[in-house]
C-alpha cells in the first residue's frame, strides 16, 4: 500500500511539472504582450500599446489575411480529399495501389518539412506556375488532407459497420447509405479534422516559405523575419490573438469530439 | 453478396480524387527533385538546366540521361561543411529524442495511473500546446532566454548566478527547443500504450516481491515498447530535419542539414546541391519511416 502511495505522488509531481513546462511560457508571452513598455522584458504596466501598433502594420495585417485565406481554402479542400481517402481506406478494402495510396498519405505526417516544401517548389517552377496564394493552398492541401484522412479513418474504424449495412438490406443504394447514415455518424470527426487542417495551415513557416511568391507572404513568414532581427514586443500581442484564434478552433473542436465521443466509443485522438 | 461487399466498390472510387492529388503532389514533386539532383548548376532563372524536351523525342531522352552527373553528390560527400550538418542532424536528434524519452515517460505514465476522468482531462491538456503555433512557442522561449530575459532575472534574483548566464544561441537553448516542441508527440504515443497495460500485470509483479524499480524494469517497460518505438520515431524522423528551432535558438556555428539545405536553396541558389542534399536527407530517413508504416499498419490491423 504504501508503495503505490509513494509512486502516486512522484507520478503527480511529474504530471505537474510537464504541464507547467508546457504552458509557462505561452503563459508570460500572453502577459507580456498587454506590457507597456518597450522593453520586452520590463514591467511597464499593462496597455494595449501593442495591439495598435499590430492593427497599424499594413504589411502584418496583408500577411495576417493571406493566412487565414490560405487556411480556410486548403482546409476545406483538404477536408473534402481526406474523407474521401479515409472512406477508401477504411471501407474500400482492397483496391490496386492500395499499399501505395495509404504509403502517400502516412508519408508527408512524419517527412521534414524541407523535403516536401522543396519539392512543391520544384514542381511548380518546371510547371512555370505563378508562385503565391493558390501554389501555398495547394501545397498546404497536400500536407493537411492526410492528418484528415488519419482523423477521419480512426472514427472511421471504430464505428458499428452493422448500422450501414442494415440500410442496404433495407434496400439502400450505397452512396446513399453513406450520405444518410454513416456521414453524420462521422460528421465530428470530419469537423475536427478541418480544425485540424485549419490550424496546421496557420501554423505553417517553412513549406509557406518555399510554395510562396515575393509579395504574398503569410503570417508566420512575416512572423519570422522579424523574429530573427531581434524581439519586438508587438510580436508578444500578434502572438496572443492567434492563440486567442487557435483557442476558439479548439472549443469548437473539442465540442465536436464530445459528440462524437457521446455517440460513439473513443473520439479521434487528435 | 453481402453488404459489406456492394459497399467496397463504391468506396473505392472514392480514392480516385485523393489518390490522384496525391501523386501529382507528393510523388512526381519527388521525381523533380531526383532529376534536379542530377543536373548542373547554371546561372539563370530557374538556376538549374531545364527538363528534357519530350516534343524532341528519343534523342532528347537520351541526351537528358547522358547529361545526368552525380557531381552534386560528390560534393556533398567531399565537402566537410555537409558531412558535419549530417552528422550534427543525427547527433542532436538522437540526443532530443533521448531527452523527450526520459521527460515524456513519466508524465505519460503519471497521466495513465490518473482516475478515468482525469485522464482525458490531461490528453487534452497536453495535446492543446500542440495545437498553438509552434512558432509562437520558440517565440516564447526566445522572451525568456534572452540575455535580460526572464530566466535570467530570476536566477539573478536568487542569487543562484552573479551574472546574466547566455542561453540564447547556445545548444542548450536549441535542446529546450526542439524538447518543448516535440514534447506531445513523445507522450501521446506513450500514454496510449501505457493506459491500455493492465495494472494486474504490475500489481502481480510487485505481490510477488519485485521492488518498484524491477516492477518497471522487467514488466511495465517492456510492455510500453510499441508505445516508445512510435514516439521515438514521431521525434527523430522530423527533428533530423528541423530547421526553424536550430536556426532560431542555436549558434551559426555548426549548422544542421535542414539550415544547410535552406541556404544552399535560398542563399547560395545552388538548387541542384539543395536538392541532391534533400535526396540524401531522404535515404537516411527512408529506413525509419519504413519501419514506421510497417507499425503503423500493423497497429491498424490490431484495431
Amino acid at each position: 500500500m504504501r508503495k503505490v502511495s509513494r509512486l502516486s505522488r512522484f507520478n503527480i509531481a511529474s504530471l505537474a511539472l510537464g504541464l507547467a513546462f508546457l504552458y509557462l511560457p505561452i503563459l508570460i508571452l500572453v502577459i507580456y504582450s498587454f506590457n507597456a513598455s518597450r522593453l520586452v522584458t520590463v514591467w511597464g504596466g499593462w496597455s494595449l500599446r501593442w495591439y495598435h501598433e499590430f492593427f497599424a502594420d499594413r504589411a502584418m495585417i496583408e500577411a495576417s489575411w493571406m493566412s487565414l485565406r490560405v487556411a480556410v481554402s486548403s482546409a476545406t479542400i483538404a477536408t473534402l480529399l481526406g474523407t474521401l481517402a479515409a472512406v477508401a481506406l477504411a471501407r474500400g478494402e482492397r483496391f490496386r495501389g492500395r499499399t501505395l495510396f495509404s504509403g502517400m498519405l502516412y508519408a508527408p505526417l512524419v517527412m521534414p518539412e524541407v523535403i516536401t516544401g522543396l519539392s512543391l517548389l520544384l514542381l511548380f517552377v518546371a510547371l512555370n506556375a505563378e508562385r503565391g496564394f493558390w501554389t501555398v493552398t495547394i501545397a498546404h492541401t497536400t500536407l493537411t488532407m492526410c492528418f484528415v484522412a488519419v482523423v477521419v479513418q480512426s472514427r472511421l474504424g471504430s464505428l458499428d459497420r452493422s448500422l450501414e449495412e442494415a440500410a442496404m438490406d433495407l434496400g439502400c443504394a450505397p452512396v446513399r447509405a453513406f450520405l444518410l447514415v454513416t456521414l453524420p455518424l462521422i460528421a465530428p470527426a470530419i469537423v475536427a479534422g478541418w480544425m485540424l487542417a485549419f490550424t496546421l495551415s496557420l501554423d505553417d513557416l517553412v513549406i509557406a516559405s518555399f510554395t510562396t511568391g515575393p509579395g504574398s507572404a503569410t503570417l508566420p513568414i512575416r512572423i519570422y523575419s522579424e523574429v530573427r532581427l531581434g524581439v519586438k514586443p508587438e510580436i508578444n500581442a500578434i502572438c496572443t490573438l492567434v492563440i486567442a484564434l487557435i483557442a476558439v478552433v479548439i472549443v469548437i473542436a473539442s465540442l465536436a469530439s464530445k459528440l462524437s465521443s457521446s455517440q460513439g466509443e473513443s473520439a479521434a485522438p487528435l | 453478396m453481402s453488404a459489406r461487399r456492394i459497399f467496397a466498390r463504391p468506396a473505392r472510387f472514392a480514392a480516385i480524387a485523393p489518390y490522384v492529388w496525391m501523386v501529382l503532389f507528393f510523388l512526381v514533386p519527388f521525381g523533380f527533385v531526383l532529376k534536379i539532383s542530377l543536373s548542373q548548376t547554371v546561372i539563370a532563372q530557374p538556376p538549374y538546366e531545364p527538363l528534357f524536351d519530350l516534343t524532341a523525342g528519343w534523342t532528347a531522352i537520351q541526351a537528358a540521361f547522358a547529361a545526368l552527373s552525380i557531381d552534386n553528390f560528390r560534393l556533398l560527400a567531399s565537402d566537410d561543411l555537409y558531412v558535419f550538418a549530417y552528422l550534427r542532424s543525427l547527433t542532436v536528434a538522437l540526443t532530443a529524442t533521448g531527452l523527450l524519452l526520459l521527460i515524456g515517460y513519466p508524465i505519460a505514465y503519471g497521466m495513465a495511473r490518473l482516475p478515468k476522468r482525469w485522464q482525458a482531462v490531461a490528453m487534452v491538456l497536453v495535446i492543446v500546446p500542440f495545437w498553438t503555433s509552434f512558432l509562437i512557442r520558440i517565440y516564447a522561449w526566445i522572451n525568456i532566454l534572452q540575455h535580460d530575459g526572464l530566466l535570467n532575472q530570476i536566477l539573478l534574483a536568487l542569487r543562484l548566478v552573479s551574472q546574466p548566464v547566455v542561453w540564447l544561441s547556445t545548444d542548450t537553448a536549441m535542446y529546450i527547443g526542439i524538447v518543448y516542441s516535440y514534447l506531445p508527440f513523445m507522450i501521446l504515443p506513450l500514454y496510449a500504450t501505457l493506459a491500455r497495460m493492465e495494472p494486474a500485470l504490475e500489481e502481480a509483479a510487485s505481490d510477488l516481491g519485485a521492488p518498484p524499480w524491477q516492477v518497471f524494469w522487467l514488466v511495465t517497460f517492456p510492455l510500453s515498447l510499441p508505445g516508445v518505438g512510435a514516439g521515438v520515431l514521431l521525434c527523430f524522423i522530423p527533428i533530423v530535419g528541423e530547421f526553424v528551432i536550430p536556426d532560431l535558438l542555436a549558434g551559426s556555428n555548426s549548422l544542421m542539414i535542414g539550415q544547410t539545405l535552406w541556404l544552399e536553396f535560398f542563399t547560395n541558389k545552388d538548387w541542384p546541391v539543395a536538392s541532391a542534399a534533400a535526396i540524401l536527407l531522404l535515404v537516411v530517413l527512408l529506413l525509419p519511416l519504413l519501419f514506421y508504416e510497417r507499425l503503423q499498419r500493423r497497429q491498424l490491423e490490431e484495431r
